[in-house]
C-alpha cells in the first residue's frame, strides 16, 4: 500500500528535482537514470532531456517550447503526464509562477 | 536458467552494505544472523573501497549502508565519500544512535544523499523497552538534526504485535518531526525475528485495525508525507517478490565480506562467496550461489506453471527453507503452496497468543542465541 497523490502540473509551474533525487548518466547501461532511496528509474533519451530542463526556473510551457526546438515532434500532453507522474512520486517539486525563482 | 556465460545476466541495481553487525539496540525482531559474533572480522576501509568500485563497475547505482549500526564504523564518512565520488546514490539506514551533530555534518560533507531512521514506537517507555536500551529521545533529536541539515527524512518502523496498535501515534509523531516519508513495514521472520516469531506475529484483528488507520492517514497526509505500508507476508495470499528475484536486482555484502543474494541467505545450505576470495563480478555472474535460484528454471510446481512466476519469483528461498527444510520449494506463504498449512498454523497461533500477551522475547545480543533447539519452528 502506497500513497501517491494525483498531481496535475500547471503551465506556470517551475518544476525542479526534489532534493533527495539524483539524475545521473550511467555508463554501465549507457542511459540516464533517476535515483531515489527506494527506486532506480531508467530513463529514455526524451525523459532525460525533459528532466535536465527541470531547473526550477523554466516553466512547464518553457520546457515544452525548449523541447520543440530540439525534437521534431513533442507531445505537450505526454510531457505533462511524465511530469505529473514524477511529481506524484515526489521526485519533482513544483515551484509555482507566483513564487517564481524560489 | 539465464546463464552468465552467454552474457545474459542483468546488472545489479542496488548493493546493501551491512558494514557491521555491532549495534547499540537489542531489538527482538532483528533479521541479523543469530551468530552475530561470527562476523567480527570486518572488512577494512580499503576492502570496502574495492567492493564499491567493483560494484559500480558492475552497474550498481544505489548503496544502502546498514548493519547492525553503520555509525559504529569510524570510517563511515570515508566510505560515503568514496561512494559519492563513484556516483553511487548513498542511503544510510540507522538507529540514529551516534548521529551527533558533528558526525551528521561530516556525512553531509561527504555527500550522503539520504537518511532513514528507525523508530520502535511513538513514546519513550515502549520504544526503549522494544529497543532494549534508552534510545527514544536520542532518535528524536537525530531526526530533527536530519531535517535541520536539509536532508529529507524517512522513518522506518518495523511492526509487530507490540507496536502495531500504535500506528496512529507513530504517524502523529512523524508529522511532528516533519518526516517526508514513513515506511511502516511488518516484521519479516528471519534471524532473531524468526526465533521470536511466536511473540511478534500480530493477530488478524490487530492487522485489520492497522489497515484502517493507514488508509485514513493516506488521505489525511496526501501531498505532505508519503506513507508506505508493507503488508505482513504471513497474512498475504501470495508471497513477496523477495529481492525482486534471486540475483536479479540486488546483492548484499555482509560485514566479513560474504556476498549474498539477500541478507538472510546465509541460512541456506549453499556454497559461500566472499569478496575476499573472488571479484564481485564473478560472484554476481558466475558463482554457484548466485546462479542457484536465478530465473525460473529451478522452480517446482505450483510456481513453474504459475502466471505469477515472473512477478513474485516463487517468493522467498530463505522462508521456504526455514519452514520446510527445502530451499527449492514454493514459499509456504503462498496459498497455492502444498506447505501453506505451516504458515496458516503460525497465523492461527498468533491470534490465540495475542490475546494472552505473555510472550517471552529474546533480545538480540551476541551470545544470546546459543541455546540449541530454538532457532526455528522446525528446529
Amino acid at each position: 500500500m502506497r500513497s501517491t497523490t494525483p498531481v496535475q502540473t500547471a503551465s506556470g509551474d517551475r518544476p525542479r528535482l526534489a532534493r533527495h533525487v539524483r539524475l545521473r548518466f550511467d555508463p554501465a547501461r549507457g542511459q540516464h537514470v533517476l535515483l531515489t532511496p527506494e527506486a532506480v528509474t531508467v530513463l529514455n533519451g526524451t525523459g532525460a532531456a525533459v528532466l535536465e530542463l527541470c531547473d526550477g526556473q523554466r516553466t512547464v510551457t518553457g520546457i515544452v517550447a525548449e523541447l520543440r526546438g530540439r525534437y521534431a515532434s513533442v507531445d505537450d500532453a505526454e510531457v505533462r503526464r511524465f511530469l505529473d507522474r514524477l511529481a506524484a512520486r515526489r521526485c519533482l517539486e513544483l515551484g509555482d509562477a507566483e513564487v517564481g525563482r524560489a | 536458467m539465464r546463464s552468465a556465460v552467454d552474457g545474459a545476466v542483468d546488472a545489479p541495481l542496488g548493493l546493501l552494505a551491512e558494514l557491521t553487525y555491532r549495534c547499540p539496540l537489542h531489538c527482538s525482531y532483528c533479521s541479523n544472523p543469530l551468530d552475530l559474533a561470527a562476523y567480527a572480522d570486518e572488512l577494512t576501509t580499503a576492502e570496502w573501497r574495492r567492493v564499491l568500485a567493483e560494484a559500480r563497475e558492475l552497474g550498481v547505482l544505489q548503496l544502502h549502508l546498514s548493519g547492525g549500526e553503520p555509525l559504529l564504523r569510524r570510517d563511515l564518512a570515508e566510505i560515503v565519500q568514496y561512494a559519492a565520488e563513484l556516483g553511487l546514490y548513498t542511503n544510510l539506514i540507522t538507529s540514529a544512535l551516534g548521529l551527533t551533530p558533528r558526525r551528521a555534518e561530516q556525512l553531509l560533507a561527504a555527500g550522503l544523499d539520504h537518511v532513514q531512521i528507525s523508530l520502535q514506537a511513538d513514546e519513550a517507555a515502549l520504544s526503549d523497552r522494544l529497543a532494549g536500551t534508552p534510545s527514544f529521545e536520542r532518535k528524536l533529536a537525530a531526526a530533527r538534526l536530519v531535517k535541520d541539515l536539509g536532508w529529507p527524512l524517512t522513518l522506518n518502523v518495523v511492526l509487530h504485535r507490540h507496536n502495531v496498535d500504535r500506528i496512529a501515534g507513530v504517524l502523529e509523531l512523524a508529522e511532528q518531526l516533519e518526516a517526508d516519508r514513513i515506511e511502516l513495514a511488518h516484521t519479516q521472520y528471519y534471524g532473531w525475528a524468526l526465533r521470536n516469531r511466536g511473540g511478534l506475529l500480530p493477530s488478524r484483528a490487530q492487522l485489520e485495525r492497522a489497515q484502517g488507520v493507514v488508509r485514513a492517514a493516506h488521505e489525511r497526509l496526501q501531498g505532505r508525507m508519503e506513507v508506505i505500508y508493507v503488508l505482513p507476508d504471513y497474512h498475504s495470499r501470495y508471497p513477496k517478490p523477495c529481492m525482486g528475484g534471486w540475483g536479479r536486482r540486488q546483492l548484499t555484502v555482509v560485514p566479513d565480506g560474504g556476498v549474498l543474494p539477500c541478507p538472510t541467505a546465509h541460512t541456506l545450505p549453499l556454497p559461500r562467496a566472499s569478496v575476499r576470495e573472488h571479484p564481485l563480478r564473478w560472484i554476481w555472474e558466475r558463482s554457484p550461489l548466485f546462479q542457484r535460484f536465478r530465473g525460473t528454471e529451478w522452480m517446482p510446481d505450483p510456481c513453474r506453471s504459475c502466471d505469477r512466476r515472473e512477478l513474485d519469483f516463487g517468493g522467498c528461498r530463505c522462508q521456504a527453507f526455514q519452514l520446510t527444510g527445502d530451499a527449492a520449494r514454493t514459499d509456504p506463504v503462498c496459498h497455492l503452496s502444498p506447505d501453506h498449512g505451516l504458515v496458516a498454523e503460525a497465523v492461527a497461533a498468533a491470534d490465540e497468543a495475542a490475546r494472552r500477551r505473555d510472550a517471552v522475547l529474546t533480545p538480540r545480543r551476541p551470545g544470546a542465541a546459543r541455546h540449541p533447539g530454538t532457532t526455528g519452528p522446525r528446529a
